[in-house]
């Protein structure tokens, strides 16, 4: 038993059966994962389980070798390039290593979108870049060149510019590894801020468990190639998959104990 | 036995790949130039890159190949007692061959280079899955600009370079072998003809075109090199084979295109 229930909602993304092999390694075997509109979905597992590359399916960047990446109801895995342009206009991304245009100011990177993608005018886009920046509390740092920027402030940056087209759907890959706790407390304030302003879905890949739980609606872990359960946070800490309760354990101590260990202490 | 086999079918296979990666590529590149939208500010900045900026390099290659061309040419005529014709030789010479081949490998060496790690860094630091991902078209964004540019700024280049060359070899003819400057230019003037500039228009301007598909697919396709297109190694290999591939690409097509058209 793959998943222990059902999720049933409107689905934003859809993974059914995807299937990714590199060479002789099998990265993925069939992985199921259902992200509900306007929730957020996080995607916990070890290093190299292939998180990133889940995301990479359910952006288009990687094409499976079986099964189907349904966003908005529509397989992208057989979409044309245009049809996969159309879809990416609502995507907002945070890759793991940021990923900013470092021959371009900040400001640059931050206007890229709206430039390319708005038919906005150069003071219209002028004040939306200053604003995006005024909330990510990134005031002078215009003018500066990503290396001039330290791991936080770059990430910040980064949301700065997945957000500047009001996205539907952001996804974040490993948001605060490599910072201490206080930026990625900052970060997490910002993610929560910016998600109750936009009302995006977010999908994030994270290690930050169990600080990650309270800012999401479904856990789901990715291991040996499968996600093992898409849960609430609540029911992953107890859950009696071994595997989850392996993972959970091994983060974060016991916490909870399942209902059948209390039910036989009692 | 079957091992070798199996090696040189997977060579095969690859190398097979690669081309119609790369000839998919040239036609996706080529497409985008002719439709809308076209951005002029883009271009605008290649052409300072790739043409403006190649200007020193090529006055400078393109006034010592000249003085040399006089300089042997001076020797070779002299032997026949016919320095009068060292005009012709020098600029025939310069436009229907040396100019085109000489001014794309100081390209290639400039600009060519440069984009090639240019874009590879970019692959490689996930920027242009970031453009993707924004629904920012790469091609259209980084390459198509460069393709124009590219096209307009060789045979420019290669007009600059034979006029230099011809005043170079001017200059080292009248100035230091004593041929009558006169007979220099007459000479010139009588046996240069619309086909040797034709010739050196058109080498001038496939040239430029295999000079930026090349390095520009190098950089874009990084990832797929057999080698290992990762980190700072992976940008310097792609480099080097590609400044490699093109100058000697562009060496096949000039006696291809010569043989074609002579
Ligand atoms: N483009 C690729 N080519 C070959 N192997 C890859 C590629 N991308 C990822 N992998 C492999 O897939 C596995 C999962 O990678 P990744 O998704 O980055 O892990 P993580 O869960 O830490 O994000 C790794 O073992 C990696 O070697
Ligand atoms: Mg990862």
């Amino acid at each position: 038993m793959r998943q222990e229930k059902k999720i049933d909602c409107p689905a934003v993304i859809e993974l059914i059966g995807v299937e990714k092999v590199f060479g002789r390694q099998r990265v993925l075997d069939g992985v199921d994962l259902r992200v509900c509109e306007g929730t957020t979905t996080v995607i916990v597992g070890a290093s190299g389980e292939g998180k990133s590359v889940i995301l990479k399916h359910m952006l288009g960047l990687m094409r499976p070798d079986a099964g189907r990446v349904e966003i908005f109801g529509r397989d992208i895995t057989q979409a044309s390039a245009r049809e996969l342009k159309a879809v990416r206009r609502d995507f907002g991304v945070l890759f793991q290593n940021v990923a900013l245009f470092d021959s371009m100011t900040i400001f640059d990177n931050v206007a890229l979108p709206l430039r390319e993608r708005t038919k906005e005018r150069p003071q219209q886009i002028a004040v939306r870049v200053e604003e995006l920046l005024q909330m990510m509390d990134l005031p002078g740092a215009a003018t500066k060149y990503p290396a001039q920027l330290s791991g936080g402030m770059q990430k910040r940056v980064g949301l700065a510019r997945a957000l500047a087209l009001d996205p539907k759907i952001v996804f974040f890959d490993e948001p605060t590894t490599g910072l201490d706790v206080l930026k990625s407390n900052e970060i997490y304030r910002l993610f929560h801020h910016t998600q109750a302003k936009l009302g995006y879905t977010a999908v994030i890949v994270s290690h930050d468990v169990p600080k990650i739980f309270k800012l999401s609606d479904h856990v789901a872990l990715l291991a040996e190639g499968v996600i093992q359960g898409q849960l609430t946070p609540e029911e992953f800490q107890r859950s009696e998959n071994p595997l989850i309760r392996d993972f959970v354990e091994t983060t974060m101590g016991l916490i909870y104990s399942s209902e059948r260990e209390e039910a036989a202490l009692q | 036995m079957v091992l070798l086999f199996e090696k040189l079918g997977d060579y095969t296979l690859y190398y097979l790949e690669q081309a119609g990666r790369m000839g998919l590529f040239l036609c996706q590149c080529l497409w985008r130039v002719v439709t809308p939208p076209y951005r002029i500010f883009p271009v605008v900045r290649q052409l300072n890159f790739i043409g403006a900026r190649s200007i020193f390099v090529i006055f400078f290659t393109g006034g010592f190949t000249g003085m040399v061309l006089a300089l042997q040419g001076y020797y070779t005529l002299r032997k026949f007692g016919s320095e009068g014709l060292l005009g012709s030789a020098v600029a025939l010479s310069l436009i229907r061959e040396l100019g085109p081949v000489t001014a794309a490998l100081m390209v290639i060496g400039r600009a060519g280079s440069a984009m090639t790690a240019e874009i590879g860094i970019m692959r490689n630091s996930e920027q242009i899955d970031a453009l993707e991902c924004m629904a920012v078209d790469p091609w259209r964004y980084l390459i198509v600009p460069k393709f124009i540019a590219a096209v307009i700024s060789m045979p420019l280049l290669t007009a600059i370079f034979d006029v230099v060359g011809i005043f170079g070899g001017y200059l080292v003819g009248s100035l230091m072998l004593g041929v009558n400057g006169g007979t220099y230019f007459q000479g010139m003037y009588q046996s240069v003809h619309w086909v040797d500039v034709e010739m050196g228009l058109v080498k001038s301007l496939v040239f430029g075109l295999l000079i930026v598909w090349i390095s520009t697919a190098k950089g874009y396709f990084l990832h797929w090199e057999r080698s290992g297109g990762f980190g700072a190694e992976g940008v310097s290999r792609a480099t080097t084979s590609s400044v490699v591939l093109a100058s000697v690409t562009v060496l096949i097509w000039d006696y291809l295109l010569s043989a074609i058209m002579l």
